[in-house]
């Protein structure tokens, strides 16, 4: 107890969020390169995952293949991933910016499964009359995948990118093994410190980070439900629909395929 | 390729290590993570604590878990115990959800006709909802396998001899190809946990296999719709 009583001590002090100290410090600074690279990350990554999600969701063309592709990222080795691309890329790339290029697209590659998977499992859980009801209105497909679609998938498409976020947080600390800049800074120099306030203070700093743009983030999902679609989403709202019980035991197992979290 | 050859004995114990310590989290988590999801299913107000909790302790990064438990479980930084530890916590965190849901997809009618012929609540469980949530764990527990697996490389970190020794040392001596045969090793243990698995849930539910190959006609059958 006493070492996270001083843990907490060296997260209060003022002096470690004085501007200008020395790396890892000021808190702060580190907080927002943190912050920083997960945006980034998420942002290239869902750029590139959610038109692609959108497409096969809509299409239905492809399912096997996310079901594949997620499956087996699963079983990648962040650590792996992240120590390869510094190599490769620390071979065309000026040393000073290795890190850095090297860490954003491991954790782009990261962050891709869950924010497809998000994004194909929403859009497909979008009950077909309703898809069909807005086909026989005269929209186009586009229509249908922008007016109907996303709308009604942004809790799953959320609830992705929400996962990705916890897999960037994560991966970006042990990105500071690299050399990547964030708050992996402060616990791996406490480990080379041998400095239980630094291991400690940094290892709560995390996830105290995670827990809270996990929060903002699951808040937003809320947000996103329709109103009409009952509170818990589209879950529930396939037993307000009026469906068979066969039909929505059917449903079920896809249902399993939005657990879509790759915890590293 | 020559230095998977030189290094066979190495890269052979480092592998046997590293599904060595992902064994145990995996089995740990299964058998905490399924009587949780049956509690959460018994009483309602449970469920919320029970699942919300699961995913707060899924939100905690690898490495500081890792580095927080040995002043929790007063053991050493360098001590393996402390990422089995961590590990069964994310198993349990991952598997727990997954096990509620599986037990209350059972359907109602199993249930009650159970009830009818007389078992008891224990019997019930044994004989009547574990084996037919089977199919849903199973495919929880495949998931909780092979992130397992790739996380314990991250303990390398920390000093634990497991494949991700070869991505720190590879990155150290700037030798690309210890780490890939690392990540190719890490692959290969999680592809045998796999089917292990598949394998062992073919020999344990026989019946599942013919009403999957229903299920999937007929979900081949909505694709056509949409």
């Amino acid at each position: 107890m006493q070492f996270f009583l001083d843990a907490l001590r060296w997260l209060l002090d003022p002096a470690n969020y004085v501007a200008g100290a020395v790396s890892p410090l000021p808190i702060q600074d580190r907080i927002g390169e943190h912050l920083l690279y997960t945006f980034l990350a998420v942002a290239i990554a869902s750029i590139i995952a959610l038109p692609l999600g959108f497409y096969i969701g809509h299409t239905g063309r492809g399912r096997q293949f996310v079901i594949a592709f997620t499956g087996m990222m699963r079983a990648l080795p962040t650590l792996g991933l992240l120590m390869a691309l510094f190599l490769i890329v620390g071979a065309t790339v000026p040393f000073t910016q290795a890190a850095f290029v090297a860490s954003i697209i491991a954790l782009v590659i990261l962050a891709i499964p869950s924010i497809l998977a998000g994004g194909y499992a929403g859009v497909e859980s979008v009950d077909p009359q309703t898809v069909d009801s807005g086909r026989a209105m005269g929209m186009t497909e586009i229509q249908i995948l922008m007016r109907i679609e996303i709308p009604l998938s942004l809790p799953l498409i959320i609830a992705g990118i929400r996962s990705a976020v916890l897999q960037v947080i994560a991966t970006a600390v042990i990105a500071s093994y690299i050399s990547l800049g964030g708050l992996g800074t402060i616990i791996s120099s406490g480990i080379g410190l041998n400095d239980n306030d630094r291991i400690l203070g940094g290892a709560i700093l995390v996830t105290g980070v995670a827990l809270v743009v996990d929060g903002v983030l699951a808040l937003l999902q809320r947000l996103s439900i329709r109103r009409g679609s009952s509170e818990s989403g589209p879950n529930k709202k396939m037993s307000v629909a009026d469906h068979s019980d066969r039909r929505r035991w059917r449903n079920q197992p896809s249902m399993k395929g939005k657990h879509v979290q790759v915890k590293k | 390729m020559s230095w998977l050859v030189d290094n066979f004995g190495l890269v052979a114990k480092l592998t046997g290590n590293h599904a060595a310590l992902s064994i145990i989290p995996i089995i740990l988590g299964f058998a905490i993570a399924v009587p949780l999801g049956w509690i959460a299913n018994r009483w309602l107000a449970v469920r919320s604590v029970i699942i919300a909790g699961g995913s707060l302790l899924y939100t905690i990064p690898s490495l500081p878990l890792f580095v927080i438990l040995p002043y929790i479980l007063g053991t050493r930084i360098t001590d393996e115990r402390n990422i089995v530890v961590a590990l069964t916590i994310y198993a349990v965190a991952m598997m727990v959800r997954t096990a509620a849901d599986a037990l209350a997809a059972v359907p109602a009618d199993a249930v009650e006709a159970s009830i009818a012929i007389g078992h008891s609540r224990w019997t019930r469980f044994w004989l009547v909802e574990f084996p037919l949530s089977g199919p849903l764990l199973l495919a929880g527990l495949r998931v909780v396998s092979a992130s397992t697996i790739a996380l314990v490389s991250v303990g390398a970190i920390i000093g634990s001899a497991n494949l991700g020794y070869l991505f720190t040392n590879g990155k150290q001596r700037d030798f690309l190809t210890e780490i890939l045969i690392g990540i190719g090793a890490s692959f290969l243990i999680a592809l045998v946990f796999d089917i292990v698995l598949v394998v062992l849930g073919r020999i344990l539910m026989p019946w599942n296999l013919r009403k999957r190959s229903t299920a999937q006609r007929s979900s081949a059958n909505t694709g056509q719709g949409v």
